[in-house]
């Protein structure tokens, strides 16, 4: 029960991006595509995962004076090799995302949880956690790119969906685009949030 | 000279680090409240990007290139760029008590602006030189200054008049910093 609730809790109650609002850089910077929210969305998600898990299991062992620079090196070591295995299998998708990849190091939702939640839990709940607000990211990056490829130009990952006689909408691929789609999206949240009262 | 005039103008108007690289966006949206709070921040990150340009530029090239080990890269410099905020803490608080006093609260915060290790990257993979690097981190850190303290006076206005509901916080900001980026896409035809 409560490894599920840490595990649903991402999603809606505690998304990253529309409640806490954290990890605005990527979210901003790569959702031009719905195809690029969802990988840097995996990425980050994997990236969670993994650093939860070790911190989790360390939390004894790591000095409580110097535990950032540790959570830091473990994220930071997690980061590397997930922009290898990018660059190795996904060449096309590691060059789109670009330096969002190693920055991903200081998102501030990775050492968030790895200090409010996998510091002072068991490993299976900090799992939970992980894996729960990297699907939350995930969602809501795969969201914010769909919405902006379909305004831009008509697609979703790739598909053609709104026909050859749509007139694209090009300001939602360029920078002003993202900060005026994630405000719409995010007001949106906050009408859904106040309806069902999750706050 | 022509070279480093379009880095610092490119850095400051048309790839503003905020508003077109969206690159330091936390506190961007954390900091500016008041326009007083976002010169403060403004002047502890100029300074820092500066010398993280620096000391990344020379490790980079004098230990990570010569012994080949650039799959570090990322784990060095978010370590070199998280001790070297504490390092300027600490000579500021030393040297500069009424600096401290003013800047004190943001310093800890910039380890985690994702600004600072992305100048650090971008200036490798520019290929930039070590003067070009610091020019770079210096007017990129400008440009992040000037989104801030122009977002500041605007939200300082915004306090005062009525939003929705569902509009207030985060979501009004964002909509803001769109209209401003707009506005600075206005830059791109000069280069």
């Amino acid at each position: 029960m409560n490894v599920m609730n840490e595990l649903t809790k991402g999603v809606f109650r505690e998304n990253p991006i529309f409640r806490l609002v954290l990890g605005m850089c990527p979210t901003l910077a790569v959702t031009t595509l719905a195809v690029n929210g969802l990988g840097m969305g995996l990425s980050t998600a994997a990236v969670l995962v993994s650093s939860n898990f070790v911190i989790a299991v360390l939390r004894k062992v790591i000095p409580n004076k110097i535990r950032i620079p540790a959570f830091i090196i473990i994220i930071a070591t997690f980061v590397t090799m997930v922009d290898m295995l990018l660059n190795a299998y996904t060449p096309e998708l590691h060059s789109q995302l670009g330096i969002f990849v190693p920055l991903i190091v200081v998102n501030c939702i990775i050492l968030g949880r790895a200090e409010a939640f996998a510091s002072k839990n068991p490993v299976a709940d900090s799992l939970a956690d992980g894996l729960g607000m990297g699907l939350g990211f995930t969602l809501s990056l795969t969201l914010l790119g769909s919405i902006r490829e379909l305004l831009a130009s008509g697609t979703l990952f790739g598909a053609n969906i709104l026909g050859a006689s749509y007139e694209p909408f090009k300001l939602f691929a360029s920078p002003p685009g993202a900060f005026i789609a994630l405000g719409l999206l995010m007001a949106l949240m906050n009408m859904l949030a106040k309806k069902y009262k999750l706050e | 000279m022509t070279g480093i005039l379009a880095i610092v103008f490119g850095a400051i108007f048309i790839n503003n680090f905020v508003l077109s690289r969206f690159l330091g966006i936390c506190p961007f949206l954390g900091v500016s409240k008041k326009v007083e709070t976002s010169v403060g921040m403004g002047m502890a990150v100029t300074f820092v990007m500066g010398m993280a340009s620096l000391v990344t530029w020379l490790l980079n090239e004098y230990i990570l290139v010569f012994y080949g080990l650039e799959y570090l890269r990322t784990i060095v410099f978010i370590l070199v760029i998280a001790s070297l905020v504490q390092f300027v803490e600490l000579v500021i608080r030393k040297v500069s008590p009424v600096l401290y006093q003013a800047l004190g609260i943001f310093l800890p915060l910039i380890t985690t602006n994702c600004a600072v290790l992305g100048v650090a990257i971008l200036n490798i993979q520019l290929t930039y030189t070590l003067f070009e690097s610091v020019v770079f981190g210096v007017a990129a850190a400008i440009g992040f200054t000037l989104a801030l303290v122009i977002m500041a006076g605007i939200r300082e206005r915004l306090e005062m008049v009525f939003i929705p509901r569902n509009f207030r916080g985060v979501s009004i900001a964002l909509i803001t910093a769109g209209i401003l980026s707009i506005a600075f896409m206005g830059f791109q035809g000069m280069m």
